[in-house]
């Protein structure tokens, strides 16, 4: 099982734990990560302000993909999107195709339709599968008490994703959650966004879109949110500081982990080899109650 | 008040022409886009079916110029239940677009464009990154990407980083 890692621009940078952690789970259970150096940002940044900029940068990385004969395995949630969404677009539209076509002859490149991107945990659910991950569960984490996160750009727009998922009652992460042995605890409004695209636009309502749903998931006294997009726990993290602040509030530092995170404990790794030292909130009473060192 | 010696009925065949902007005709103003939106629940500024409304009576300038258009966080909730299709997020997409061409442009939009422009990435890598991520077992990353750099400069977004 062979795919080409694709970092994007926030993990390798300010998500290193995630980084870290995908990478020693994917050795563990036999995937086989290929580093392509050519991989540049996705495109999504551009998207709003140039489409045809974006489906050019992402296709540029189909097409790098595509050369080599590697499906593509990505992390990032906003990088999934855009390059299932831009693989869909050229590959159904012949017209915009060679549009974009003609944007990569200047950089001598070509896309060409069958390239196949998918998440890391869509990746897990669907070619490692839930049994061989329970099998290799060596660590019961019956004791965790856990709520997650999905992330707007793992499910929806659904007519990119062939139905891999319901974005109404998503399914495939609490299976993947559960599967590990921790209790995955159900919360109010669990699907809504985590505002991250907006933070910089109007930084208020971004905070508060988080707040409402750090609210939501403290409200069940759980161990820990689980997420599988940067931008998600950069929302729930790294600006948890700002949101006690601004709305007068204390989470009572929940920990936010990757579900890599989770996952390298169920399986029994080394908490250096899933980077939890860069968790900008110390999963601490986590780690002990598991009695990790 | 609406002035409709104001109103462009072109507006919404313009939209229609962008990449994402096909469907902005379908709409039929049911609203579903506006009850499930977690933009709207907390600022009242940004209503889809309000600016699809506007496009539709061709409140061209009015639309362009303002700040709700990218108040959109992009979630696709309304992409996903829209009973016609529109394919809202898509549409407010385009309506960025074509702002942008008109000179209108959000300023954290302008710095992640200028990023792309200069770099190829959304970050600038340093040296102390690399040396960072080999501390932590982590191959290097690429700098700088001048095939995208080069995507940047011969699109729409080459006179705004400029």
């Amino acid at each position: 099982m062979k795919y080409a890692l694709f970092l994007g621009c926030t993990i390798p940078v300010r998500s290193q734990n995630y980084e870290i952690s995908a990478r020693n789970v994917a050795k563990k259970l036999g995937m086989d990560l290929v580093d392509l150096e050519e991989f540049s940002c996705c495109g999504f940044p551009v998207k709003s302000t140039s489409t045809e900029a974006a489906l050019a940068i992402a296709a540029r990385n189909l097409a790098i993909a595509s050369e080599k004969k590697l499906e593509i395995c990505t992390l990032c949630n906003a990088c999934t999107g855009v390059l299932t969404e831009a693989n869909k677009h050229l590959t159904d539209n012949k017209e915009l195709r060679e549009k974009v076509n003609q944007d990569l002859k200047k950089i001598d490149k070509e896309f060409k339709p069958g390239v196949k991107i998918r998440h890391f945990d869509r990746v897990l659910y669907e070619d490692i599968g839930l049994e061989k991950i329970n099998n290799e569960v060596s660590k019961n984490l019956k004791d965790l008490r856990v709520s997650v996160h999905y992330g707007c750009h793992y499910l929806r727009p659904k007519d990119i994703y062939d139905g891999f998922d319901d974005p109404e009652n998503p399914k495939t992460l609490d299976k993947l959650i559960k599967a590990t042995g921790a209790n995955l605890i159900d919360y109010k409004d669990k699907l809504d966004c985590c505002g991250g695209a907006i933070l910089a636009v109007q930084e208020q309502t971004a905070l508060k879109m988080a707040k409402i749903k750090l609210d939501n998931v403290t409200a069940n006294n759980v161990d820990a949110l689980i997420t599988q997009c940067p931008f998600c726990s950069i929302m729930y993290e790294d600006n948890r500081n700002k949101i006690e602040t601004a709305f007068n509030v204390n989470f009572g530092g929940l920990p936010v982990l990757y579900y890599t995170q989770l996952l390298g404990l169920g399986l029994g790794l080394d908490k250096n080899e899933l980077g939890f030292r860069l968790n900008k909130i110390k999963p601490t009473n986590l780690l002990e109650k598991l009695g990790v060192e | 008040m609406i002035d409709s010696k104001k109103l462009d009925p072109n507006f919404k065949y313009e939209v229609a022409k962008e990449i994402g902007g096909e469907n902005i005709k379908h709409c039929f103003s049911c609203g579903t886009c506006t009850v499930g939106c977690p933009v709207r629940v907390l600022d009242e500024k940004y209503n889809p079916r309000k600016i699809i409304r506007m496009v539709l009576l061709g409140m061209r300038e009015r639309v362009l110029k303002s700040d709700f258009i990218w108040l959109c966080s992009q979630c696709y909730t309304c992409y996903d239940r829209c009973p016609q299709g529109v394919k809202l997020t898509d549409i407010m997409t385009a309506l960025k677009n074509i702002a942008v061409r008109e000179g209108y442009i959000h300023p954290a939009f302008k710095e992640q464009a200028r990023l792309l422009g200069e770099h190829g990435r959304l970050y600038e890598i340093e040296d102390f990154d690399n040396k960072k991520r080999n501390k932590f077992g982590l191959p290097p990353v690429k700098k700088d990407f001048e095939d995208v750099k080069k995507i940047i400069g011969s699109s729409s977004l080459k006179k705004v980083i400029k």
